[in-house]
């Protein structure tokens, strides 16, 4: 096959009487490798933003700019190494244009450098990492998400301005753990009575931990356990009997994959977002309807910015009219973000971060439904604190 | 106060580390079979707990229902694999039922789904009870330290007091006598197998609602049994019961208190972070200490 | 061991040709990840064939021989770290790291036996992976990334992937011949002897434990080896390489090639990590015609296949891929 296709080009190449670099220049195909979790106990999150990415091409009638669009999804295991080689996979041999995905903050961590090298431009749906924002920021790495610190300080500059004196964190010992406890101690002007990190993903008992904070009598305990943790926690965070006695605050532990399971356990409890499946702008309302209808449940937001991102691609590629061997153009285009988001505006910021609002939201139940309503507005155009650490201006 | 519950945690896990270790420990004295895949019959039992509470609509049918499903499943595994294992080499355990491992995590996928399932507590368990004047506890765990003692003594008069426990103790040390007693060696390993597997399907079931139900559940635990069943000493229930709670109490009140400890030592930030790390090292510490010390585990049953 | 023309001679020598041409297989067709996949699999077929060793010849069950390769691995990554770059020194410190870490394993597990040396020797390989997981300084669970390759002054660039596979590729002939050279010498007859009867052994004088702690060090350095490599090929390094289950893929690499033999660990390895890379898009293509819209999703169920494989291979192959080419070789010198 690839035999033939090496013949077939230099027949095109001698029936043009010219060599075949012109002729590559204008792409056939829009080739995406999708790197996220397709296996293990979070193949529920990889597969909500696999959802949300088949919908967006759906929504686009699988074309970007004219062209067919090709998307490669890679399973990491939840592996930074296997990210990692798989990535290598996507750019050596797929020879993708685009790498876009990425759950975990330590697997992207470990896979950025030869997605970067090859100058191809990694799309980041998800994970926060701070680095790739602040001094390992590179002018092919745009994120549709946030950095780990973000929703963390927003969820407490709301507990400041409500007047919590004192708070006990617990969270998981990686990465985004360190990261998102870090934001929100920095921002807190309360007291921080204990905090205490979990080995991570294999601790699921936390008892011992929940009975610390129980004794420690704090306003106010907050919290970070992405995927099931985050059920685990709820739970047990009601069957030790902290539920309705202590306030519990999070960030990205509760969402509409979780909140199924999570239930009563989840009322009540306040996180911070950029986006919930309630915003009214028609471009969120089209995909929250056909994104129901499809799977049969509500996005989360790890769906909806995977759909952010198959659209901030799609613009780029349209932009350069499908030159995509012309990075620095492409590069310009991905920056001005000239597509229609679910969250209403988006721009980047100067380190190829979104410049975005967080909202505050709480978990109601509605008849047999549990879901997500948006509360207040924590803050407006947020500019990614990292922008200051990236050598792009 | 605060000690107290935490010796409660200790307690608790421990409990539910013997069920586990239990049902190694048998089907290692006797079979002399190495089954990593005891972790997967674990995971079987809360998820078949799971399903069938939510088609009854209560939790202790469910369990019921789910504990005798765990036991049909452990020995239909017995009849289809295990059984041509016996006699083979330690390292074709390992790897046989590492095979296992795989097989029951993808099955479970593909049966039920990567998103794992939850299993709600009745309302009368998921409270907090005063145990003492000012010693409040979850009710539901309470309730696993009662179950599993009651399982514990149960167990203890099985194989101290009956004749399948004494069966059971013979082929523990020394299995060919047993066999050339008459004794129907078949359907013996049958049914231990399948009560061992009974035994992790009660442990899983009753970790379920405090865990929630995923794939992979069983297979962090396993190897924590597997650490019991070393240091107890391969074969011996009473080592196991030793063990079990010791490495209950090591790891809760080591996750509790190590971390302050180690804050007054290293201080700040660093400590944060090697707290949780070290407190998991302290059972393997613990093990390997051990069986430096008795390389047979602490009740050695067959020392030969 | 007579030179003739049978069908494992055969299929050994084009292995070995198959991965000394594979660069220039890869620079016809272009796919350069090839190459990155290949020196993965020979960089893990050397840990296979340190394992084999003890586990082989030695018939000592490790069920932590993965922790070596974080040894050398981190080893390589601490240095780089703190500013010392030259391979020079990362790699023997590498060696002496490792050997000092089996040393100390050794000389506790081999009081041990049977299960409770698996376990006790996972219980090492689990100590060294939380130590790993609470070095903050390092980067703890989430690992520690590698800036530059090892620096071998202008000797060899280690950053060119050609250059790089043929280290590799040389280091794996070496640990073989090395092996082959052992198990041929007194030391190995010995070790083999110990496997079979141990009592006998030392009733004949031998200090067995001496043997064994001896066997257990060699096959710790040479895995640590793999380990310094496995740092320079992924530039990362993280506590995750040292895990319980990492440790089992290894013994089953070294049981499907065939343990005790020369190549086995090499076919095992070549066959595992193929099967990783390639069972997903096998399962596709067998899916595809009865449910072309899932077949991208069956794939991901492959390790439904592979689990109830290893149990066959358990019970019908013993001797592993090793095994099935000398039953072809008796079945051809029969006919």
């Amino acid at each position: 096959m690839r035999k033939s296709m090496l013949v077939a080009g230099t027949i095109l190449a001698l029936a043009a009487g010219q060599v075949a670099e012109p002729a590559m220049a204008q792409n056939k195909t829009v080739k995406i490798g999708f790197v996220s979790t397709f296996s293990g106990p979070v193949a529920s999150i990889g597969n909500d933003m696999r959802n949300a990415f088949e919908l967006a091409l759906d929504h686009m009638g699988r074309k970007m700019g004219g062209l067919p669009v090709e998307v490669i999804y890679e399973d990491d295991t939840l592996k930074p190494e296997v990210g990692k080689q798989k990535s290598e996979k996507l750019v050596e041999s797929d020879k993708v244009d685009f790498v876009a995905g990425f759950i975990w903050s330590n697997v992207v961590y470990a896979s950025y450098k030869p997605i970067v090298d090859a100058k191809t431009f990694l799309i980041i749906a998800n994970a926060g990492e701070t680095r790739l924002a602040g001094e390992n920021c590179s002018p092919f790495i745009f994120s549709t998400a946030w950095t780990n610190d973000q929703n963390p300080i927003a969820v407490a500059d709301y507990m400041n301005k409500k007047g919590i004196k004192s708070v006990y964190l617990i969270g998981p010992n990686y990465a985004a753990g360190k990261e998102n406890l870090g934001g929100f101690k920095g921002a807190f002007k309360g007291k921080v009575l204990g905090e205490d990190y979990t080995t991570w993903p294999s601790q699921l008992d936390f008892s011992a931990e929940l009975a610390k904070a129980k004794a420690a009598k704090p306003d106010a305990v907050y919290m970070f356990y992405p995927g099931a943790a985050g059920v685990q926690f709820l739970n047990q965070y009601a069957q030790n009997g902290l539920k309705g006695a202590i306030p519990l605050y999070t960030t990205f532990s509760i969402d509409s994959l979780s909140l199924p399971r999570q239930k009563d356990a989840a009322v009540g409890v306040i996180s911070a977002l950029q986006w919930t499946a309630d915003f009214k702008n028609p471009t969120n309302q089209k995909f929250v309807k056909d994104f129901e209808a499809k799977f049969k449940s509500e996005p989360s937001f790890y769906g909806a910015q995977s759909y952010d991102a198959a659209n901030l691609i799609a613009s780029a590629v349209a932009a350069v009219k499908g030159n995509l061997s012309d990075k620095a153009a492409v590069q310009k285009a991905l920056e001005k973000a000239d597509f229609k988001s679910v969250r209403g505006n988006f721009k980047f910021g100067t380190n190829h971060y979104p410049t975005q609002n967080f909202y505050m939201q709480t978990v109601v139940k509605e008849g047999d439904n549990y879901t997500q309503k948006t509360t207040a507005t924590a803050e407006e155009n947020v500019v990614n604190p990292h922008a200051k650490q990236c050598s792009m201006k | 106060m605060l000690f107290i519950e935490q010796c409660l945690n200790g307690l608790q896990f421990g409990l539910l580390l013997f069920l586990l270790a239990a049902g190694l420990t048998l089907v290692f004295g006797i079979m002399d079979l190495v089954n990593l895949a005891h972790g997967s019959l674990y995971m079987v039992g809360a998820y078949l707990a799971a399903t069938f509470s939510a088609l009854t609509g209560s939790f202790l049918l469910g369990a019921v229902l789910a504990l005798l499903g765990t036991l049909v499943v452990g020995m239909a595994v017995e009849v289809i694999a295990m059984r041509r294992l016996y006699g083979r080499d330690h390292l074709d355990h390992v790897l046989a039922t590492f095979g296992l491992i795989l097989f029951f995590d993808e099955l479970v996928r593909l049966i039920w789904g990567p998103a794992g399932l939850s299993l709600p507590l009745p309302a009368w368990l998921n409270t907090s009870i005063q145990l003492m004047p000012g010693v409040y506890y979850s009710a539901y765990k309470f309730s696993i330290i009662v179950v599993a003692l009651a399982v514990a003594a149960l167990l203890y008069l099985v194989v101290m007091r009956t004749r399948l426990g004494m069966l059971i103790r013979a082929g523990a040390s020394n299995r060919e006598m047993v066999g050339a007693l008459g004794v129907n060696i078949k359907l013996l390993f049958t049914l231990v197998f399948g009560l061992g597997a009974a035994l992790a399907g009660l442990a899983g079931l009753m970790q379920a609602p405090i865990l929630t139900v995923q794939i992979g559940m069983g297979e962090s635990i396993l190897i924590l049994a597997f650490v019991v069943t070393v240091i107890g000493g391969i074969g011996s229930i009473r080592g196991a019961f030793v063990a079990a709670l010791l490495v209950g109490f090591i790891d809760t009140l080591g996750r509790a208190y190590f971390p302050s400890i180690l804050r007054e030592v290293l201080g700040g930030q660093a400590a944060s972070t090697a707290a949780p790390a070290l407190s998991s090292m302290l059972i393997y510490i613990l093990m390997a200490g051990i069986l430096i010390a008795k390389p047979q585990g602490l009740f050695a049953a067959n020392a030969k | 061991m007579s030179a003739s023309v049978t069908p494992r001679s055969v299929v050994i020598v084009a292995m070995l040709l198959g991965l000394a041409l594979l660069p220039l297989y890869v620079s016809i067709t272009g796919d350069r990840f090839l190459l990155t996949l290949f020196t993965r699999i020979v960089i893990i077929a050397m840990a296979a064939v340190s394992l084999n060793l003890i586990l082989g010849y030695g018939g000592m069950m490790s069920f932590g021989h993965a922790a070596y390769l974080g040894v050398g691995g981190y080893a390589v990554a601490i240095l780089a770290f703190e500013g010392i770059q030259s391979g020079f020194i990362q790699w023997p410190v590498a060696l002496a790291v490792s050997a000092l870490f089996a040393l100390v394993v050794g000389a506790l597990s081999l009081r041990t036996r049977g299960v409770y040396f698996i376990m006790i020797t996972m219980a090492f390989a689990q100590m060294a992976y939380y130590l790993a997981s609470g070095m903050a300084r390092y980067g703890s669970d989430d690992g520690l990334g590698l800036d530059k390759r090892s620096q071998f002054g202008g000797l060899l660039n280690m950053s060119n992937k050609t250059t790089f596979y043929y280290v590799c590729f040389v280091l794996l002939c070496a640990s073989i011949f090395l092996i082959w050279r052992l198990t041929n010498s007194r030391f190995g007859m010995v070790l083999r002897g110990i496997r079979s009867n141990e009592t006998r052994m030392r009733a004949l004088g031998f200090p067995t434990y001496r043997y064994k702690l001896a066997g257990f060090v060699i096959a710790g350095v040479m895995c640590g080896l793999a380990g310094a490599l496995i740092a320079n090929h992924t530039e990362f390094v993280s506590p995750a390489m040292m895990f319980w289950t990492r440790s089992g893929d290894l013994i089953v690499m070294v049981v499907l090639g065939g343990m005790g033999t020369l190549f086995g660990p090499v076919f095992g390895a070549l066959a595992l990590l193929f099967l990783e890379q390639f069972l997903p898009t096998l399962i596709s293509a067998v899916v595809a015609p009865f449910d072309p819209a899932d077949a991208v999703k069956a794939g991901e169920y492959w390790q439904i296949v592979l689990g109830p494989l290893l149990l066959l291979v358990v019970l019908f192959a013993r001797g592993g891929i090793d095994g099935l080419l000398k039953m072809l070789d008796a079945k051809v010198r029969r006919d």
